[in-house]
């Protein structure tokens, strides 16, 4: 493709495509793959960004996705295969006699055949009060940009529909903090893809959500001034808003079309090779009308897009028929599926399924013995399997006893999955997000010798997007590939729960999880309340996401923490006060010889950190001998958390003969603005005062070593089994940066390093790059980095020995119970 | 063995935080008095039989707690050590009445024969 000549660039047919959004692109990409030099291809975007999953809008407003993550095609992707792409430069005008299309810039382009792909334009309500500041679509990402600033805000927001995109959105802003009201006008919610039964199982859990919903709302008008203040009923109820989302339904989008003379009713009209009544015309899409059909799912464009490539690759096709559809609701933690025709009645019969306990709704409408359509609500796992035999149009009449049992109990296949999956045809849909069936990702595997998830996602994009069906392409590697395949899944935290710690972290900020309870419930945690193991990772990041707001869980630390000293092998704990930087004088000294005296302490050790260990104190001696230390002006030293616990140094300039910075200094100063900070693991610093690193600072998490013009900072170093030096972060000249760097680096490790992952291992999975990138090079993040670390210090620096000896904390830690006889 | 047990009330259940555990020392044992996130009570000797290790500073999780030395995890119902490892720690009798909670001791635990 890179080595075209001239004179064959020329000799290809000129494509141009109006609409660089799923349909035009997926149908680019189908022509890709069967004629890859029969085309010079041209595509005009009205968006000023290249071609991404616009049903994933909802994910990226709630915050489980970013954009990159659900971007379809890259720029490269543009450039690698000849396409020249005009982004934020909507076509204007088609003139049909001279073939040419004219953009907004004036850019005029020749065709010898045209794509329409202009996709449908969202339904605004011709309200008063509509064209009001604060009142949106919900349909592209400049939309989602809108909202997400409304939400940074917080305050009410109104979404007026009630379908799958007015629900999505409302949930998105609820999890993004804001007050939601949804107004419907229809009697129950998705009318279109439920029964009254499953609308309500709906509407009951978005309330539970904090959702309000208020069905058969028919809006009046949208009040306000310049911005939205509010959207009157016509009931005269006022419901206040900051933000109105209009999500009432979608217009197919013809105006070019019909402006060319084209023939346009409700859409583009189209035969079933996609052609317009003008046969140089093509178009896919939602802009287009299909035997009478508009349709407004992904599913169809898909298969357009394939009939639509066979005839212009000049393969023999059967054309495109029109499609079964089928609904989920992207919303976590729900699942809804409809297909079909389930309004009932006629010569139809249903089966209904509810489970009340699990919140489980089934109604399967059958007719003549064959699937019409099916509803169902809290278990969607049978889902594919319904659609299938309702596009197939088998006769169920021998699994109707057990149909709404599902798979396993009717096929019997289903028992193992890996044969379920073998049994499926090969038109069988696994990703209804991109539109991938099972051959071609068989195809894939086989051809490509693909052996892993992330390999099959790359080359067919099944389970690239909302990745729902990751388990089924995970099930068909195995079943393909057979004894060879290792599945590679994510190690989840423990067996309380399926998710791992990276999306724990996420969905906690995504979601606006903000306790324990909150957290198992929404993530589904199987225990009722977690494990050894679980807890005082999900402490941690909850005290992580809100600092300063989530209350620190005693009864989920490991026993160190909670009593603030370290258990040993004989049940007794021992004490070490904090010595900063590894100073101390006669003083301390003194009073650290007196409660080893006064409490009968029998070992008294230096440790490896510069400081002094009392060991072997009894648990309820532990407030006494901590208010004797604090009397002598002495703190807790963290030596038992997963926390800052010292900074070395050796003697620096103020003593050393060699040295060229004031170490010991520097690292009283570290410690000052560190002491008392929650880490995924324990943390340790040193500064040396000159290149010789008496302070052995290069086997810390952050080590600190002097130069003659300032300080190289170096970070990633772990003595123990796996020893590691640093990596050099970078030179800096001040001692301001040196706290600064020191700070920022400190709260990254804070943010994104799983719950008991030290340095070392955390900068090998993620890359030094990647710290450098976002603690050196961006001096704004590295800023916004350092200053959430210091707010969150604010309420992080109280002595918990102080709380203990002197104000009662956790009394019942170190008093036993005592007895009376019982009468 | 509860044929002669000797109640002794403890006091109110409220007093052991949830999720958690408080000790009560007898003439011959430490015992381990567990509540749990559904305000049950649980007792054990508070010793795992594994290296002798103090069970009621573990994290307790639905009806269980890891012991905080080497991360065993006992059923706080029947004292069985979970999953891989072997062991029992020992169960002792308890009982909430009015949400006062009373331990049954042993003679020994009692005071009232001296042991050996």
């Amino acid at each position: 493709m890179n080595h075209v000549t001239a004179a064959l660039r020329t000799a290809k047919v000129r494509l141009v495509v109006i609409g660089n959004g799923m349909a035009g692109m997926r149908t680019v990409e189908e022509i890709l793959n069967r004629a890859p030099d029969k085309y010079d291809i041209t595509v005009f975007g009205a968006e000023p960004r290249v071609n991404y999953n616009r049903i994933m809008l909802s994910p990226l407003l709630s915050g489980e996705k970013d954009f990159d993550e659900i971007v379809i095609n890259t720029p490269e992707w543009y450039t690698e295969n000849n396409i020249h792409l005009y982004s934020g430069d909507p076509v204007v005008k088609i003139d049909r006699d001279r073939k040419v299309v004219i953009s907004k810039s004036g850019t005029e382009t020749e065709y010898d055949q045209l794509l329409l792909a202009t996709g449908s334009d969202p339904i605004i309500i011709p309200v008063p009060g509509h064209k009001l500041d604060g009142v949106v679509t919900f349909r592209d990402v400049d939309d989602v940009d809108t909202m997400l600033g409304a939400a940074a805000k917080g305050g009410p927001a109104v979404v007026i529909g009630g379908g799958l995109l007015g629900l999505e959105a409302a949930v998105g802003l609820q999890s993004r903090g804001m007050d939601v009201t949804v107004l419907h006008l229809a009697g129950h919610v998705m009318e279109r893809q439920l029964d009254p039964s499953a609308g309500y199982l709906l509407a009951q859990e978005l309330e539970r959500r904090g959702i309000t919903v208020i069905t058969e709302a028919d809006t009046a008008e949208i009040v306000g001034s310049e911005h939205v203040t509010g959207v009157r009923l016509k009931d005269g109820r006022m419901i206040p808003a900051d933000l109105v989302v209009m999500a009432v339904g979608i217009r197919p989008n013809g105006r070019l079309a019909a402006d060319a003379g084209v023939a346009v009713e409700r859409g583009i009209v189209v035969d079933d090779v996609m052609t317009t009544s003008d046969p140089a015309i093509f178009a896919v899409g939602e802009c287009v009308q299909h035997r009478g059909q508009c349709y407004g799912l992904v599913a169809p464009l898909f298969e357009m897009a394939k009939s639509l490539a066979d005839h212009m690759a000049e393969i023999e096709t059967d054309g495109y028929t029109g499609s079964v559809t089928s609904t989920k609701l992207k919303v976590t933690g729900v699942d809804v599926f409809s297909a079909g025709d389930f309004s009932g009645g006629g010569e139809t019969e249903e089966i209904v399924f509810r489970d009340a306990g699990r919140g489980v709704y089934k109604r399967i409408v059958l007719e003549d013995g064959k699937i019409k359509g099916a509803v169902l609500y809290g278990d969607t796992s049978d889902g594919g399997w319904y659609f299938q035999l309702m596009k197939d149009g088998e006769d169920v009449t021998e699994l109707r006893d057990t149909l709404a049992f599902g798979q396993a109990f009717a096929g019997g296949s289903a028992g193992n999955p890996l044969d379920a999956v073998a049994a499926l045809p090969d038109d069988a849909e696994i990703c209804g997000c991109n539109g991938v069936c099972k051959g071609s990702i068989v195809a894939a595997i086989s051809e490509k010798s693909l052996t892993t998830l992330d390999e099959v996602k790359g080359h067919t994009k099944a389970s690239a997007s909302c990745g729902s069906c990751s388990g089924l392409v995970e099930n068909l590697l195995a079943a393909t590939l057979g004894g060879d395949y290792q599945a590679a899944t994510v190690k989840p935290i423990c067996t309380c729960t399926d998710h791992d710690h990276d999306s724990v972290r996420r969905l906690i900020i995504a979601k606006n999880l903000k306790s324990m309870p909150a957290v198992m419930q929404e993530l589904e945690w199987k225990s009722s309340d977690g494990c050894h193991v679980c807890r005082p990772a999900l402490n941690y990041y909850l005290l992580a996401a809100w600092p300063g707001e989530y209350v620190d869980h005693g009864a989920s630390r490991f026993i160190n923490e909670r009593v603030h000293a370290n258990i040993q092998k004989d049940g007794t704990y021992s004490v070490i006060p904090r010595m900063w930087g590894g100073l101390t004088n006669p003083r301390e000294l003194r009073a650290i010889a007196d409660v080893a005296d006064k409490f009968e302490i029998p070992t008294v050790k230096v440790t490896g950190g510069q400081r002094i260990d009392l060991l072997g104190v009894k648990k309820e001696d532990l407030p006494a001998v901590w208010a004797d230390l604090n009397a002598a002006g002495m703190v807790s030293g963290h030596a038992y958390g997963k926390s800052l616990r010292t900074v070395k140094s050796c003697v620096g300039q103020e003593w050393c003969r060699f040295g060229t910075q004031m170490s010991m200094g520097m690292a009283v100063e570290l410690e000052k603005m560190t002491w008392g900070s929650w880490m995924p693991h324990k943390f340790k610093m040193a500064v040396s005062g000159c290149p010789r690193n008496c302070a052995e600072a290069t086997i810390k998490d952050f080590g600190v070593v002097a130069t003659d013009g300032g300080w190289d900072l170096h970070v990633g170093g772990n003595g123990g089994i796996h020893v590691r030096a640093t990596d050099l972060l970078c030179k800096v000249t001040t001692d301001d940066e040196v706290k600064e760097y020191c700070g920022a680096f400190i709260q990254l490790y804070r943010e994104e390093a799983r719950y008991l992952e030290r340095t070392a291992p955390w900068i090998e999975r993620v890359g030094m790059k990647h710290v450098q990138e976002r603690v050196v090079d961006d001096e704004a993040n590295r800023k916004a980095l350092f200053e959430r670390f210091m707010i969150s210090q604010k309420t992080a620096q109280i002595d918990p020995w102080a709380e203990r000896a002197s104000e009662g904390v956790d009394a019942h830690e170190f008093t036993p119970l005592s007895m009376v006889a019982a009468e | 063995m509860s044929n002669n047990l000797t109640w002794v009330v403890v006091g109110p259940a409220a007093n052991i935080p949830q999720q958690g555990a408080r000790t009560l020392q007898t003439e011959t044992d430490r015992i381990a008095i567990f509540r749990t996130l559904d305000d049950q009570i649980f007792a054990l000797l508070d010793r795992c039989p594994h290296k002798q290790g103090p069970l009621a500073q573990g994290i307790v999780h639905g009806h269980f707690v890891t012991c905080p030395l080497h991360n065993m995890v006992f059923s706080l119902e029947t004292g069985e050590a979970q999953g891989p490892d072997d062991g029992c720690a020992a169960k002792v009798e308890c009982q909430v009445i009015d949400g006062i909670v009373r331990v049954g001791l042993t003679e020994l635990q009692a005071g009232l024969r001296h042991a050996g």
